[in-house]
């Protein structure tokens, strides 16, 4: 089977409702979500971030994942060529309330961030025997 | 170049220069192309080269680096670790092999090159040759 290439995938940045003073630019990574029987799974992309930097929290049933980048890094550098611009991360999703708030867990390897929301109890499929 | 200090004014100034040089002919038409996977950044750090590249979920045994006169080479694959029973609400990371090789317009020390990866993002010191450093020229 022929290995499929990996495409570039332009940064899209966040449209907020209101716009923020500082010209700042922010960007949505791309994130990936999954059902299963126990949980619902998010996982967003946010290279360039530390653990120590990122927030994630649900509140009024919507899940806010933010991650700051690092700017010290790059301190003395002068860019001569870019391909992509950079910028803190953010993105919401609204999610079922059927969610065990206190058993979110969230990893994140390699600048990929993987949350996992279990599913409140009854929430859970039952299985249903026909009699 | 600018202030730390403040750090909304660091960004917006950074993000700026970033801005100010996308697509910029430096590398001019040698690089395979511009919009190839992985996205790169270089940058001048005194003498030498920085290049920053995003590469979000490839394991560090699946990215190969190798440099070679005045061009760097880094391939690899990333690949999914998702448990098959899972359905899908929505996919949008891109998974596959990458293979891109880049051509600096300067001389370089390949034997002296280092990289470090941390965070999904990979970071190679390119120091320039040593022919290529400006000397100071004494005045008699």
């Amino acid at each position: 089977m022929a290995d499929q290439e990996v495409q570039v995938q332009q940064k899209r940045e966040v449209e907020k409702k209101q716009e923020s003073t500082v010209p700042l630019r922010s960007f949505l990574p791309v994130a990936d979500i999954f059902e299963t029987d126990q949980a619902l799974k998010v996982v967003v992309e946010m290279p360039g971030v530390a653990k120590e930097n990122v927030d994630v929290g649900v509140e009024n049933d919507v899940l806010t994942i933010t991650g700051r980048i690092e700017l010290s890094k790059y301190e003395g550098l002068q860019p001569v060529y870019t391909e992509y611009n950079i910028g803190n991360y953010s993105r919401s999703f609204q999610i079922s309330s059927k969610i065990d708030q206190d058993g979110i867990k969230a990893e994140l390897k390699e600048g990929v961030m993987t949350v996992v929301l279990p599913k409140s109890e009854k929430a859970k499929a039952r299985k249903i025997s026909i009699g | 170049m600018f202030s730390y200090n403040d750090p909304f004014a660091a960004m917006t100034a950074l993000q700026r220069a970033l801005e100010s040089r996308l697509q910029s002919d430096w590398i001019g038409a040698s690089t395979s192309a511009a919009g190839s996977y992985p996205p790169i950044n270089i940058f001048q750090q005194n003498d030498d080269f920085v290049a920053v590249i995003e590469l979000p979920g490839v394991e560090k045994n699946d990215l190969q680096i190798e440099a070679k006169e005045s061009t760097v080479r880094i391939s690899g694959r990333k690949t999914p670790n998702y448990d098959a029973k899972a359905s899908v609400h929505r996919r949008e990371r891109l998974f596959g092999v990458f293979d891109r090789t880049l051509s600096l317009p300067v001389q370089i020390d390949a034997d002296a090159i280092r990289a470090e990866y941390r965070d999904g993002l990979l970071a190679l010191f390119i120091p320039r040759a040593a022919s290529e450093k400006p000397r100071s020229i004494k005045i008699n």
